[in-house]
């Protein structure tokens, strides 16, 4: 079995990264979104705070947001490395990013309310491991999910009466923008779009999870979900809720779509809400040195 | 802009209007989900005695005229055990909905900061009894903790450093009036456009 040194040291690293540090794609589109905003309104000077934010952020080494979330590590491996090693070295990061403040502690128990003070507790990091066939290359992905935009997620059955949504992608598309609707301001847009279409309860928001940190440029390798993609993003920009729901026209960043067989009896569109603080960074392992992205 | 500093008078509070710009000056608390439970369940709805009591006569005066924050910051302690604010940007105040009405009618507060706005119990007391819902920007985290020059106190650490009161002084702390004494509530106005907007969309 294999080992990866300093793999503490490393994990912490990434912590620290994607906490105070966001992707470029993400800081491209909130710059492109607020020139598109009417000169001197709300929406222009949220996305102005939003900015100055993200650059104090980085420079101070703080979190970008003070929810540092769900961290969710989602891990690529060769055969021969043992999963119970990185768990291990993943949750001692999480505790050591908790005593350094690159993370707020965050994890409650659910039943007694108590706060375990080091964001580690049930099921608590999530790190999900896939193993792949490339030989000694690992890659961590890992994932600060704020609880205010994960509030906003939504799945929906098809059909759905409310909103006349049939199973068709007329339906598909009618749910997906009711939610857009439904989170208004409330979970800091703009936001990045990840949806399933079709699977089971858990796989629809799993998958629709991955795809929110799809990078934004990425084009949807089957057409017809592309065009979707780039339909609800337009449609969803149209609806006027703008930056936290000031009124505006940037309401999404981006929207991200995959989708999922399913059973007959079942049609489940399931959509996961990402804040415009959407933090994600990527750890790789490869030939003995690490970097991240 | 506007300057709000505390104790905020009523007559300050009616004078503003949805879409306002104000920059705050001085104590406010932060108070979110399991502060505000307790709060209407341990001093509103029940005659509070021991620790509660004393918390409640301790805070009562930085409430009346006062601001709550809905924010759960990222803390540090220094040496001198000293607390300082590393990242203290709003949570979602709508979570708040069930409580903030008792707590303003309660304590007279006349300022709640928080993100997404509130609906319509909150909106009626800020009418009712002069108060603003003020909305600072989501996830802004690192920039606001700047705006907060001392952390003065700390009370309930045992609802987890987020969910503690958190009493501090601020120095121009920017927000918008999202809803205001007068029944306005831009909240209520971008909901009602967008939701139009989809309806055009699917021909509702």
């Amino acid at each position: 079995m294999k080992t990866i040194p300093d793999l503490v040291e490393h994990a912490l690293e990434l912590i620290r990264l994607t906490s105070t540090k966001l992707p470029d794609d993400i800081v491209s589109a909130l710059k492109s979104g607020r020139k598109k905003e009417t000169t001197g309104s709300a929406a222009e000077a949220t996305l102005v705070t939003i900015e100055t934010n993200i650059e104090m952020a980085s420079e101070m080494s703080t979190p970008i947001c003070q929810d540092t979330g769900t961290p969710l590590f989602y891990v690529k491996h060769p055969w021969d490395y043992p999963t119970r090693m990185m768990r291990e070295a993943f949750t001692s990061a999480v505790q050591i990013a908790t005593e350094k403040n690159y993370l707020r502690p965050n994890a409650v128990d659910s039943v007694t309310g108590k706060n375990s003070g080091d964001n580690t507790g049930d099921h608590f990091p999530a790190i999900y491991f896939d193993q792949w066939d490339r030989d000694d290359e690992i890659e961590v992905r890992l994932m600060l999910k704020g609880g205010g935009s994960e509030n906003q997620g939504a799945q929906y059955s098809l059909p759905y009466g409310p909103l006349d949504a049939g199973r068709d992608m007329d339906g598909v598309r009618k749910v997906i923008l009711d939610q857009v609707v439904n989170a208004q301001g409330q979970g800091c847009g703009p936001a990045v779009l990840g949806v399933c279409i079709g699977g089971d309860r858990a796989s629809g928001y799993a998958l629709a999870k991955k795809q929110s940190i799809r990078p934004l440029e990425d084009v949807n390798p089957d057409p017809v979900l592309a065009d979707l993609e780039k339909e609800i993003t337009e449609k969803g920009n149209h609806l006027g809720i703008g930056p936290m729901g000031f009124g505006g026209e940037t309401t999404l960043l981006g929207t991200k779509i995959t989708k999922a067989h399913r059973v007959p009896a079942s049609f489940f569109v399931s959509i996961i809400y990402m804040c415009w603080a959407a933090r994600q960074k990527t750890m790789t392992f490869k030939n003995g040195e690490v970097s991240y992205d | 802009m506007t300057e709000l500093r505390t104790p905020i008078s009523e007559e300050a509070i009616r004078a503003l209007k949805v879409g306002d710009i104000v920059s705050i000056n001085g104590t406010a608390v932060t108070a979110r989900d399991a502060a505000h439970k307790y709060m209407v369940e341990s001093w509103i709805e029940s005659e509070p005695s021991g620790e509660d009591k004393e918390l409640r006569t301790t805070l009562k005066p930085i409430l009346s005229g006062g601001i709550i924050y809905h924010c759960g910051p990222v803390v540090n302690q220094d040496e001198s055990g000293k607390w300082h604010f590393i990242a203290a940007g709003p949570t979602t105040s709508s979570r708040e909905e069930p409580y903030e009405h008792k707590v303003i009618k309660a304590f007279g507060v006349r300022a709640v900061i928080g993100k997404g706005g509130m609906g319509d119990k909150t909106l009626a007391a800020c009418g009712e009894f002069g108060a603003v819902y003020l909305h600072a920007v989501g996830g802004a985290a690192t920039l606001i903790a700047q705006n907060v020059e001392e952390v003065e106190a700390v009370y309930k650490t045992e609802f987890g450093l987020p969910e503690a009161f958190w009493q501090i002084r601020v120095k121009d702390f920017q927000c918008v009036v999202t809803m205001d004494s007068h029944g306005g509530s831009l909240h209520k106005d971008v909901l009602s456009q967008s939701r139009g907007k989809y309806n055009e969309m699917f021909g509702g």
